[in-house]
C-alpha cells in the first residue's frame, strides 16, 4: 500500500510538471467554454423569438437545449484529449529505462498500475472541475436542474475512466508515446462509432454493437437517467482494459 | 547470500546467458567482469527480480527471486546500468519517492533520505532537478537511491561507466566505504577497478562463467612459470650460459629492445631471485634491477576471454 501511494504521488508530480497537462487542460477548457457559450447563446435567441408564442415557449427547456448538447460535445472533446494524458504512463518509463527502477522496487505490478491509473484519473477530475464555473454561470442567469448536472458529470467521469483505461493499455504496448496516443485514439473512435452499424446488420449483431458502443451508454447520463446497466458497462470496460494492461506488463517483464 | 543455479535466459531464440552458477557469501564484495554483451546485465537483472530466468534459479538470502519477488526486492539496493532516473524530479523529491516505494516508514523517510544525501555527497544539489545535473552527480543519485532502506545486498551494474577519472575515484571510494556489513556484487569491464575493490572476481564471457577466484589466485593459476626480469650493466647476453646452468631455470632470453635486460623463466615452485643475484655479482657485472613479472588482471582477462571460443569449439 505504501508503494501504491509513492507511485501515485510520483505520477501526479510528473503529470503536473509536464507541459502536456497544461496544454491539454488549456485547450480543453477553451473548447468547453466555446461550446457552453454557443449553446447558451442559441438558447437565448430561440427563447427570445418564442416569447411571442406561449405554445412554443412551453416546449423549451434548459436541459434539452443547453445541458444535454453540452455534455455530448464535451464527451467528444474528451475522446480527443484523453489519449494525450495517458500516452506517457508506461511508454515513457520504458523508453527512459526508469521502468527498471520501478520493477525492482518492492511494489507489485498491480499496485503500480492502479497508482498510475489513479493519477491520470485524478488529473482528469481536475480538468473536469475546470468546467464547473460554466454551471455556476447557468445558476446565476437561470434555474438549471442540478440533479441532471450531477448525473451528466458522473457520466463524464465514468466515460473518462473507460477512455483512460484503454489509453493506459495502449501505453504498455509501445515505447513511443505518439504511437500509444494514436492507437488509443483509433480504438476509442472505433468504440464510439461502432453503434452506427446497427441499421446495417442483423438484429442480434445490432444489439451487440449497440451495447458495446461507448456513446449509447453516455446519452442516458446526459439525459439525467441513472441506469445500473450503464454503470456496469463502464466499470467492466475499465476493468477489462486494466486487466489487459497488467497482462501486457507481465509479458514485457518476462521478455526483458 | 546470493546463489545462482544454472541461470539461462533466452531473448527470443538467442541465449544471453547459459547455465550461469555462482555463489556470493555474506559480507563479500564480488566483481562481475566481462566484455560488453557477455551477459552481465542479464544476470544482474535476474538477480534483482527485473525479469525471471528461462531456466535455473536465483536465490537471495534464502528467498527465491521468482517466487518471493517482493521479499527479495526489499533486501536489494540496485543501481541499473546507465542509471535511469526520473529526470524531471528534484533529487530530494525522487529520493522521497524511492524511499516510499521501498516501504521505508513515513516517519523515518526524511531521515533516511538525508542520510543517503550526506553519504553520497549530494547536499548542495539536493534541491535541483535531476535532469540538470552532471553525469557524476546523477551516478551519485543512482547510488543514493540504491542505499535507501539500508539494503543488505547491494547490486551495482557498471557504477563507474562514463565518468571522468576524478569522478571514478570518488565513486570507487564511496563504494569502498559502503561495503561494510553488506554483500555487494558489482559489474564492470574495467579491470583495475575490480582488482582494487573486490575480494573475488567472476569472469563471464559469451553467457558463461569462465573463471571465479580472488584476483591473486587467478594470476597464480594462469601463470604457468614465473618470469624474472634482470637488468645489468654491460652485455647481458654473456650471462645466458651461466644462468641456464642454475637449477630451476627453464629459459633465458635477452630483451629485444634493451640489450642490458634479461628475461629468466623459472619454475614456479621456488623463488630464484637470490640465486640469480649471486650469479650476476660473481660474474662481475652490476645488478641494476631484479623483479618478478606478474601477469596483470588485464592479461588474465584477455587470456580467458580469448581462449574461450577455442574451448567452446572443442566442446561442441
Amino acid at each position: 500500500m505504501r508503494g501504491f501511494w509513492a507511485v501515485y504521488r510520483k505520477e501526479l508530480t510528473a503529470l503536473f510538471a509536464s507541459p502536456i497537462f497544461y496544454v491539454v487542460a488549456f485547450t480543453f477548457l477553451i473548447i468547453a467554454g466555446y461550446f457552453f457559450y454557443s449553446a447558451v447563446a442559441f438558447f437565448n435567441l430561440v427563447s427570445f423569438q418564442a416569447s411571442q408564442n406561449p405554445m412554443a415557449a412551453a416546449q423549451l427547456n434548459l436541459t434539452d437545449m443547453v445541458l444535454r448538447p453540452l455534455f455530448m460535445d464535451l464527451s467528444i472533446v474528451l475522446l480527443l484529449i484523453s489519449p494525450l494524458i495517458t500516452m506517457r504512463v508506461y511508454a515513457e518509463e520504458r523508453k527512459s529505462g526508469t521502468i527498471e527502477l520501478l520493477f525492482t522496487y518492492p511494489v507489485n505490478d498491480l499496485a503500480a498500475l492502479l497508482a498510475k491509473f489513479g493519477a491520470v484519473l485524478t488529473i482528469f477530475f481536475v480538468i473536469m472541475a475546470g468546467t464547473l464555473p460554466c454551471m455556476l454561470v447557468l445558476q446565476y442567469v437561470s434555474d438549471p436542474n442540478w440533479k441532471i448536472i450531477c448525473s451528466g458529470y458522473l457520466g463524464l467521469l465514468l466515460l473518462g475512466s473507460a477512455f483512460l483505461s484503454l489509453g493506459v493499455f495502449t501505453s504498455t504496448l509501445t515505447q513511443n508515446q505518439i504511437v500509444a496516443a494514436v492507437l488509443s485514439f483509433g480504438a476509442l473512435l472505433m468504440f464510439w462509432v461502432i453503434g452506427w452499424l446497427k441499421n446495417l446488420v442483423e438484429q442480434s449483431t445490432a444489439d451487440f454493437v449497440e451495447y458495446i458502443s461507448l456513446t449509447n451508454h453516455f446519452d442516458t447520463f446526459a439525459k439525467g437517467v441513472l441506469d445500473s446497466r450503464d454503470f456496469l458497462y463502464y466499470l467492466a470496460f475499465t476493468v477489462f482494459f486494466l486487466f489487459l494492461a497488467l497482462r501486457r506488463i507481465e509479458s514485457f517483464r518476462w521478455r526483458g | 547470500m546470493i546463489e545462482a543455479e544454472g541461470l539461462t535466459k533466452f531473448y527470443g531464440s538467442a541465449p544471453a546467458i547459459r547455465g550461469v552458477s555462482f555463489e556470493v557469501k555474506k559480507g563479500e564484495v564480488v566483481g562481475f567482469l566481462g566484455p560488453n554483451g557477455a551477459g552481465k546485465s542479464t544476470t544482474i537483472r535476474i538477480l534483482t527480480c527485473y525479469m525471471p530466468p528461462t531456466l535455473g534459479r536465483a536465490v537471495v538470502d534464502g528467498l527465491d527471486c521468482f517466487e518471493n519477488s517482493l521479499e527479495v526486492r526489499r533486501k536489494i539496493g540496485y543501481l541499473p546500468e546507465n542509471v535511469p532516473l526520473y529526470t524531471d524530479m528534484t533529487v530530494r523529491g525522487f529520493l522521497g519517492f524511492a524511499a516510499g516505494a521501498k516501504e521505508v516508514e513515513a516517519k523515518a523517510r526524511t531521515k533516511d533520505v538525508e542520510r543517503v544525501v550526506s553519504v553520497c555527497g549530494l547536499g548542495n544539489v539536493a534541491h535541483r532537478i535531476i535532469g540538470h545535473l552532471s553525469k557524476g552527480y546523477r551516478q551519485r543519485v543512482g547510488l543514493a537511491q540504491a542505499l535507501l532502506g539500508n539494503p543488505s545486498v547491494l547490486i551495482l551494474d557498471e557504477p563507474t561507466i562514463g565518468l571522468d577519472p576524478t569522478q571514478i575515484i570518488d565513486i570507487r571510494k564511496l563504494i569502498q566505504e559502503l561495503r561494510e556489513e553488506r554483500t555487494s556484487l558489482l559489474s564492470s569491464h574495467i579491470l583495475p577497478e575490480v582488482a582494487q575493490i573486490c575480494q573475488r572476481v567472476l569472469i563471464i564471457n559469451k553467457g558463461r562463467i569462465v573463471a571465479t577466484d580472488t584476483p591473486a589466485n587467478l594470476t597464480r593459476r594462469l601463470q604457468k612459470s614465473a618470469q624474472v626480469s634482470v637488468q645489468v650493466s654491460g652485455m647481458a647476453a654473456e650471462l645466458i650460459p651461466v644462468l641456464q646452468e642454475l637449477k630451476g631455470v627453464e629459459q633465458v632470453s635477452v630483451d629485444e629492445d634493451d640489450h642490458s635486460r634479461l628475461l629468466v623463466e623459472t619454475d614456479r615452485a621456488q623463488d630464484l631471485r637470490p640465486e640469480i643475484a649471486r650469479v650476476v655479482v660473481r660474474e662481475g657485472m652490476g645488478l641494476l634491477e631484479l623483479r618478478l613479472v606478474d601477469l596483470s588482471l588485464e592479461d588474465i582477462f584477455i587470456e580467458l576471454v580469448t581462449n574461450e571460443p577455442v574451448q567452446e569449439e572443442v566442446q561442441e
